[in-house]
C-alpha cells in the first residue's frame, strides 16, 4: 500500500465523518465549520489528482468566501433563542431511507459496471496546473467565462435588491 | 487509484447531502447540504477528466482539461447562487422570524 492509498483513505475518511457531522450536528454553527472541513479534504483530493488550480479556487471559492457567507448569515440571525424544533421522527426516519435506498441501489448497480482497469492518475499529469487550464480557459471558454460574469453582475444585483428592506 | 474508489466516494458523499435535505428542518443547513451534493459532483468530474487524460494522453496532450473547466464553472455558478439563496433566506427570516421550512408551505393552502 503506498503513499498514494494512505492518504486516499485518510482523505476520504475524513471527509465521509465531516459530512455526517455535517447533518447531525445540532448547532448550525458546528455545521459550518464541519463543512469547512469537508472541503479542505476535498481540496486535499485535488492536490492527490494533481488538480492543483481546482485545489486552490475550492480553498478560495468555497472554505473561504461562500462558507464566511454563510457564517456571516448565521450570525446575523439570532437562532439560539427558540433551538429548531425537531423534525417528526417518522420524517426522519424516512429520509434517512430514502437517502440509504439510492445509495444501496447505485452501489449495486455501479459494481457491476464493466469499467475496465480504470484509472484516475494521482500525482502525475499536468492539465491540471494553471498554465494548461488558463490556455484552454482563455481560447475555448472564452465566450462562457465573459457570460459568467454577466450572472455575476446579476447576481450580486439581484441580492441586494432582495435583500434590502423596502 | 482505481476510479471506483472515487465514484464510490462521490457517491455516499452525495447521498449524505440527500439525507441532510431531507431530515432537516432548517433552511441554512438544507442549503449547505446542498453544497456538499455540489461538491461531490465536482470530486467526481476531477477524477474522471484524469482518467481520460490518463486514457488519451497519448492522442491529445490536453484530454480532460474539459471537465476541470467544467468544474471551475461549476464552482462559478454556485458561488452566484449562494449569494442569491442566502438573500432570500435573510428575507424569508425578516418576514417570518424563523428558518424553519415547514413554514413555508403556503403554496399548499
Amino acid at each position: 500500500m503506498g503513499i498514494t492509498s494512505i492518504l486516499f483513505w485518510i482523505l476520504s475518511s475524513i471527509a465521509l465523518f465531516s459530512a455526517l457531522m455535517v447533518i447531525t450536528s445540532k448547532n448550525p454553527m458546528y455545521s459550518v465549520i464541519w463543512l469547512i472541513i469537508v472541503f479542505f479534504a476535498i481540496s486535499g483530493h485535488y492536490i492527490l489528482l494533481n488538480a492543483q488550480f481546482l485545489a486552490v479556487v475550492n480553498i478560495i471559492v468555497y472554505a473561504g468566501a461562500i462558507m464566511v457567507l454563510f457564517l456571516y448569515v448565521l450570525m446575523l440571525m439570532d437562532l439560539k433563542k427558540e433551538s429548531e424544533p425537531q423534525k417528526h421522527r417518522w420524517i426522519k426516519l424516512a429520509g434517512a431511507v430514502a437517502g440509504g435506498s439510492l445509495l444501496l441501489v447505485l452501489v449495486a448497480v455501479l459494481r457491476k459496471a464493466d469499467l475496465g482497469n480504470s484509472i484516475a492518475e494521482t500525482r502525475m499529469g499536468d492539465i491540471g496546473l494553471i498554465e494548461n487550464l488558463g490556455k484552454i480557459l482563455f481560447n475555448e471558454y472564452v465566450v462562457p467565462f465573459e457570460i459568467s460574469s454577466i450572472l455575476f453582475l446579476s447576481a450580486m444585483v439581484g441580492a441586494v435588491v432582495i435583500g434590502k428592506k423596502e | 487509484m482505481p476510479i471506483n474508489y472515487y465514484i464510490f466516494l462521490s457517491l455516499a458523499l452525495f447521498c449524505i447531502g440527500i439525507v441532510g435535505v431531507l431530515t432537516r428542518r432548517n433552511a441554512i443547513i438544507v442549503f449547505m447540504c446542498i453544497e456538499l451534493m455540489l461538491n461531490a459532483v465536482n470530486l467526481l468530474l476531477v477524477a474522471f477528466s484524469k482518467m481520460n487524460h490518463f486514457q488519451n494522453a497519448a492522442v491529445n496532450a490536453s484530454a480532460g482539461s474539459d471537465g476541470q473547466i467544467f468544474v471551475f464553472f461549476i464552482m462559478v455558478v454556485a458561488a452566484a447562487e449562494v449569494s442569491v439563496g442566502l438573500a432570500i433566506i435573510v428575507m424569508m427570516y425578516r418576514n417570518i422570524h424563523s428558518v424553519d421550512i415547514n413554514f413555508l408551505n403556503r403554496l399548499k393552502h
